[in-house]
């Protein structure tokens, strides 16, 4: 699918392509990408994508960087790894996935809140209980984009609680709580740092 | 006795609490003791990698680190969860690796008086042991209440074949290990081609169509095949497909009633464990129906490889009678194997 | 010091800037011909390109008005020019091995920044040379003779046109072949691309000659296992297997093959798409026409009983008492031409072959489009019977692929383009062909690309990621029982699955699985694939690194018909030329045995890499031989009694070149150094 705004309008990054794999801890071979299509042709998710992976790749290196960020792609990955086993170059494609998701949430360029926001109330979970809560997830992230489900999924989520499958209390925070926060505030520094 | 530390995950506490269940119930007769991380934190799934993927290995490199400095821990930590599963294993290789990612990783886990050694913990999912140390042969020995006349579909979903970055599976796609562990509790498997596929993991939040479109596949696959149920090895598989498949059927306008269990359900009622032992009931898509038919007398075994050594390959099909042009010859059928 | 007393000429090299950049040349040669003069240096001359006729010009005319005795030439790597400065100083006669080339551009140069270091480091080597010359002694090449006698390993394409060659030109030839009749992959293919030439046609003609040929020896169903000697004068002992056939009374008449009640199936000829017989020959144009009987599944040989070939054969050739023979050959050259397998697709897992029926490799397919082939050129599905309405043609299966091999096979966009239209113009099928690029660099090729574009075959850009039989009901439904190729079609920029009845995969091409050992076994290199390694791969791209030993063909790489023939005829003309020269002129550089100071603790005899050590067992002690040894100074490092040195790298050169290093400071300055 394309974009809505025509390529003209946005100037072309050509470092786009080092920002992206910068922001990969290790080496991607983004740039060893032969645009073969083998990931595209892979992907479980690829119908619902507004650009296969592949394209996505042809969008870095053509330094389209609003389009890029926008995309729903990275968003739509399901990390199955099925097209990093094949990719013939050996491209890690779900880390640049990762990597272009970060960057999207940083700049704000997500193409709608959904996902970024799933994202976020699991990691508030973690930073806050150092566990996932699972029902605190699924109830905030309902309550803000799925209103309309809630009475479709009811009988499943009674049937979840009745079999014991989901527990109303949150967790209990794990011991080293404020040693993990400790750490991964240290991580985003030297993040930044790098 | 064999002894591993262990990485439960988050879902084992409520959502896949039959997982836990039936993993405690076998592992006596199987001699597995499983001690578990003290204080583990979560592996962060797939939401922390969008978000930093810095900070989300150093979140499961805790882990590793705890793992690491436990007292009474073995050298090998392992997972049931198959994404927790795939993110300890994928970040310990990249520790490995990569020395720079370890020296940030190791940085920041000293602000929490922790350190992780690269390469002193052997990540491994559950199946690998059952396939490896303890042998599907062993397996064997302990069943007492074959599942003979039960048909099930093996689903092993993505995380626990790929990326494989130790290249410790022959086959990433179709390996055969899972149905072999099938076959051994006597349970008839069917041919299930998507058996490494996704089950959208997530996207039933992020993306409904999607996520139920990937369930759908799965489901209406076992169904075409006349498989009673999905016998999976991830929370998550389990998850998406017996809790959403009643909006799947809304979505698609479709009727399927496929029961998706653990595998190590199957294997406790193998045993003769008694059902509610095992979390079996808890399921959303009953498998009462599909459960009244077990207990016939027992295969005969068939010799155990372990995972890495495995004749996996494709699955195997019913051979045609030999009419029309002749096949090539698969591995382990005619002892010729591909290079 | 011995350079003392002779008369040095050094010469140093600017090449261009290469040197000139980094190392002040000028100055060296000043500080050479001042600083080096009580150590020999009579005159020392810098010049912009030293390899040029001007240059060498200055060396010859110095030796012949100064009479120099000794030439040391400050330069690029010996691999470059040591030839031509030797050439320079045998004009002049001087003998050519009192010429030493020191290296300040690969060595100093080329992989140092810092001037000043860097020409401090000039004048090190300068002196190291200047030292070493003094001790050098004039050496004479050694000469073997040829024996005008070649040995082709392979009977394909490549190796039948070298063998053809050479013996038109009146020489004997031994053409070695492991299958039963020589032809090699050509001859399984239907037709060749762009000339859609039917490969048997133009082959047989080929295969016969070579048949036939007075000064051809065939040895088919025959394998090298032993290769002794060196250049001019190999000695090669081939292994004849049993056929169980009795050559001289066989008339190929083909009744033993008719009459054989045993079926199995042909992995070699047929790609395993049919089957022969146990006794077999394997195609009807065999050559030699001789059947050979597969011994492991003949029943005679399994339960003694059967025998009908035996009571059936009219001249009564079948001997079922045959061994093995061993046949020992003198040869002077020896070509190798051992051809290409094929990448296995079944490594491939998502492809599906040898899992889904209509799957089928490239040779399976030229198999079945061949008229002569297994469906006497029917284009249909494994079952036999049904003619596909839709063909996937997928290209760089296993190539292109750091999975599996990483290189391009090169032929196989061409033999995709050939599969369409041979597809196009026996059925009335539509045919897609799934590929990443269109290679077709060579003569009509691009022309055969459009040709197939007229045709109507749908090209997709985009490398297949599955080949399934699992639909995704209820919208595939009517694809029942049909293929679905899964695949981005880049162009578009979607993911399709497209409906197909038939797909063919475009398998890579390989070095054979005992390449190896192939290497091994005629002492050249192969690289870790096993692909042959020659000699230059731009300039001397069919001899290898060691004399004698020529490659031609796939061997080398994957490559189409005219280049392997090309190869077949270049090894055959090197050798031709060889061989009218009646003998070799090898370097003389090699290791020799002071038999007095050797012991005979033989440590050196298994490290020899040429196979070059001989022990005497009655005299207690070693022989080099120079012909094989190529001086690479393996013997000479590890004999413990130092009994071994080498013509060329003597004791005495190696530590006065070391002494020379020694004596120039960091900073460029002579210093005494004190011997050890």
């Amino acid at each position: 699918m394309p974009s809505a705004a025509p390529a003209h309008a946005t100037p072309h990054d050509v470092a786009f392509q080092d920002e992206v794999r910068a922001v990969i801890p290790r080496m991607s071979r983004l740039e060893m990408c032969v645009q073969c299509g083998t990931c595209g042709g892979s992907c479980p998710s690829a119908a619902d994508m507004d650009h296969t992976p592949r394209m996505v790749f042809a969008m870095v290196r053509a330094g389209q960087r609003q389009e890029v960020l926008r995309s729903n792609t990275p968003w739509m990955c399901v990390s199955c790894y099925f097209c990093a086993v094949r990719c013939p170059q050996e491209v890690h494609i779900p880390d640049v996935m990762y990597g272009l998701k970060a960057m999207a949430t940083r700049e704000g360029l997500v193409p709608d809140s959904v996902a970024p926001d799933f994202s976020k109330t699991f990691v508030d979970n973690i930073h806050r209980y150092g566990r996932s809560y699972e029902v605190g997830l699924i109830a905030r992230h309902y309550l803000r984009h799925y209103l309309t489900r809630l009475p479709g999924m009811a009988p499943m989520g009674i049937g979840m609680v009745a079999k014991g499958r989901m527990g109303f209390r949150p967790p209990k925070a794990i011991k080293g709580r404020d040693d993990l926060r400790k750490i991964l505030a240290r991580a985003e520094e030297l993040e930044a740092g790098s | 006795m064999s002894q591993y530390v262990y990485y439960p995950g988050c879902s084992m506490d409520a959502s896949a609490r039959a997982y836990a269940d039936s993993l405690e119930a076998i592992s006596g007769p199987l001699e597995l003791q499983l001690i578990e991380i003290d204080d583990w934190n979560c592996c962060g799934a797939t939401e922390y990698m969008g978000i930093s993927p810095t900070r989300a290995y150093t979140l499961v490199s805790r882990n590793l680190a705890l793992a690491e400095a436990q007292k009474n821990g073995s050298r090998t930590l392992v997972a049931a969860c198959s994404a927790c599963f795939m993110n300890l294993a994928k970040t310990e290789n990249y520790l490995r690796e990569d020395k720079t990612l370890a020296a940030k990783v190791n940085a920041a886990l000293e602000a929490g008086g922790l350190h992780y050694t690269p390469g002193s913990i052997d990540v491994r999912h559950l199946l690998e042991i059952i396939f490896d140390d303890i042998g599907i042969a062993a397996v064997h020995d302990h069943v007492t209440r074959p599942l003979a006349g039960l048909r099930v579909a093996p689903y092993l979903g993505c995380l626990v074949t790929r990326p494989d970055l130790d290249r410790r599976w022959r086959s990433r796609e179709h390996p055969q290990a899972f149905d072999r562990l099938l076959r051994t509790l006597g349970a008839q498997v069917v041919d299930f081609p998507p058996r490494t596929d996704c089950c959208g993991g997530h996207m039933t939040q992020i993306s409904p169509a999607t996520g139920f479109e990937l369930i759908r596949r799965l489901v209406d696959a076992a169904d075409k095949a006349g498989a009673d149920m999905l016998v999976t090895t991830c929370p998550m598989c389990q998850m998406n497909v017996d809790a959403y498949q009643a909006e799947m059927n809304h979505y698609f306008k479709t009727s399927y009633h496929m029961p998706i269990l653990f595998f190590t359900q199957l294997i406790g009622l193998a045993f003769g464990i008694p059902a509610q032992k095992l979390g079996i009931g808890t399921e959303i898509v009953s498998s009462r129906a599909a459960l009244a038919k077990i207990g016939i007398e027992i295969p005969v075994v068939e010799a155990q490889q372990p995972v890495g050594a495995g004749a996996a390959g494709p699955p195997r099909r019913p051979r045609a009678k030999q009419t029309g042009l002749p096949m090539p010859a698969m591995p382990g059928e005619s002892g010729e194997a591909p290079r | 010091m011995s350079s003392a007393q002779e008369k040095i000429g050094v010469y140093v090299c600017h090449c261009g800037s290469n040197i000139a950049a980094t190392v002040d040349v000028e100055a060296v040669s000043e500080w050479a011909g001042q600083e080096l003069a009580d150590k020999g240096v009579v005159v020392a001359r810098d010049s912009k390109f030293m390899c040029a006729s001007s240059g060498q010009e200055l060396i010859e005319k110095d030796i012949e008005e100064l009479g120099l005795t000794r030439v040391v030439v400050a330069a690029c790597s010996p691999h470059m020019h040591e030839k031509t400065f030797r050439g320079a100083c045998a004009r002049a006669g001087l003998n050519p091995y009192l010429c030493e080339l020191v290296s300040i551009r690969e060595q100093v140069s080329w992989v140092h920044s810092d001037r000043a270091a860097a020409t401090a480091k000039a004048k090190a080597v300068i002196a190291g040379g200047v030292l070493r010359v003094g001790e050098q002694v004039p050496l004479e090449p050694l000469r073997v003779p040829i024996n005008p006698a070649t040995l082709v390993v392979g009977g394909g394409i490549a190796g039948i046109t070298t063998a053809l060659e050479i013996a038109d030109a009146g020489f004997a030839v031994h053409l070695v072949e492991r299958q039963p009749s020589i032809g090699g992959h050509m001859a399984q293919f239907d037709k060749t691309f762009p000339t859609l030439d039917c490969a048997a046609c133009i082959l047989t003609p080929r295969m016969v000659d070579a048949g036939m040929h007075k000064n051809i020896t065939l040895h088919t169903w025959s394998e090298v296992t032993d290769v002794k000697g060196y250049v001019g004068n190999f000695t090669v002992t081939i292994k004849e297997r049993a056929r169980y056939i009795n050559a001289e009374l066989c008339t190929g008449c083909g009744i033993c093959q008719e009459k054989c009640p045993i079926r199995v199936q042909d992995n070699a000829f047929e790609a395993g798409l049919g089957f022969r017989k146990v006794a077999y020959m394997p195609f009807p144009q065999a050559v030699p026409k001789y059947p050979v009987i597969d011994g492991p599944n003949c029943t005679y040989f399994e339960k003694g009983t059967c025998k009908a070939c035996e009571k059936f054969c009219p001249t009564n050739a079948i001997d079922f008492t045959q061994v093995d023979r061993d046949v020992v050959v003198e040869v002077g050259n020896i070509v190798l031409a051992t051809g290409f397998e094929l990448f296995d697709p079944r490594r491939i897992e998502q492809y599906g072959y040898g899992r889904l029926p209509n799957v089928f490799t490239s040779l399976e397919f030229e198999r079945m489009s061949n008229a002569a082939g297994p469906t006497n050129g029917r284009i249909v599905l494994r079952d036999g019977v049904t003619e596909p309405k839709t063909v996937g043609v997928i290209h760089c299966v296993g190539s292109r692929d750091r999975n599996f091999n990483s290189y391009c096979s090169a032929i196989c966009c061409m033999q995709s383009l050939k599969f369409a239209h041979l597809i196009r113009d026996h059925t009335d099928a539509t045919v897609y062909n799934f590929y990443i690029d269109i290679r077709a660099p060579g003569k009509a090729y691009d022309e055969f690309y459009q040709r197939v574009l007229e045709e109507g075959t749908v090209f997709v850009r985009g490398r297949v990621a599955e080949v399934t039989d699992s639909l995704r009901l209820p919208a595939e439904a009517d694809a029942e029982g049909r293929l679905i190729i899964q695949v981005e079609d880049t162009l578009v920029g979607t993911q399709r699955r497209i409906p197909v009845d038939m797909v063919i995969l475009s398998a890579g091409l390989e070095p054979p699985a005992d390449a190896k050992e192939t290497a091994r076994l005629f002492g050249i290199s192969c690289s870790s694939d096993g692909w042959v390694i020659e000699r230059h791969p731009k300039l001397d791209p069919v001899a290898t690194m060691t004399d004698g030993v020529f490659a031609a063909g796939c061997a080398l790489w994957p490559r189409d018909i005219p280049a392997s023939v090309s190869n077949g005829a270049a090894a055959a003309a090197r050798i031709l030329g060889r061989i009218q020269q009646k003998e070799m002129a090898l370097e003389p550089v090699r290791a020799t045995v002071d038999e007095a100071r050797c012991s005979g603790c033989r440590i050196c005899n298994d490290l020899c890499p040429y196979n070059a050590i001989v022990y005497h067992a009655d005299r207690a002690v070693t022989e080099v031989n120079p012909a094989l040894c190529q001086g690479c100074g393996t013997c000479v490092a590890a004999c413990p009694a130092g009994a071994i040195s080498g013509t060329g790298f003597s004791d005495a050169q190696i530590l006065s070149q070391i002494e020379g290093l020694l004596m120039v400071s960091a900073s460029g300055q002579l210093r005494e150094v004190v011997p050890a």
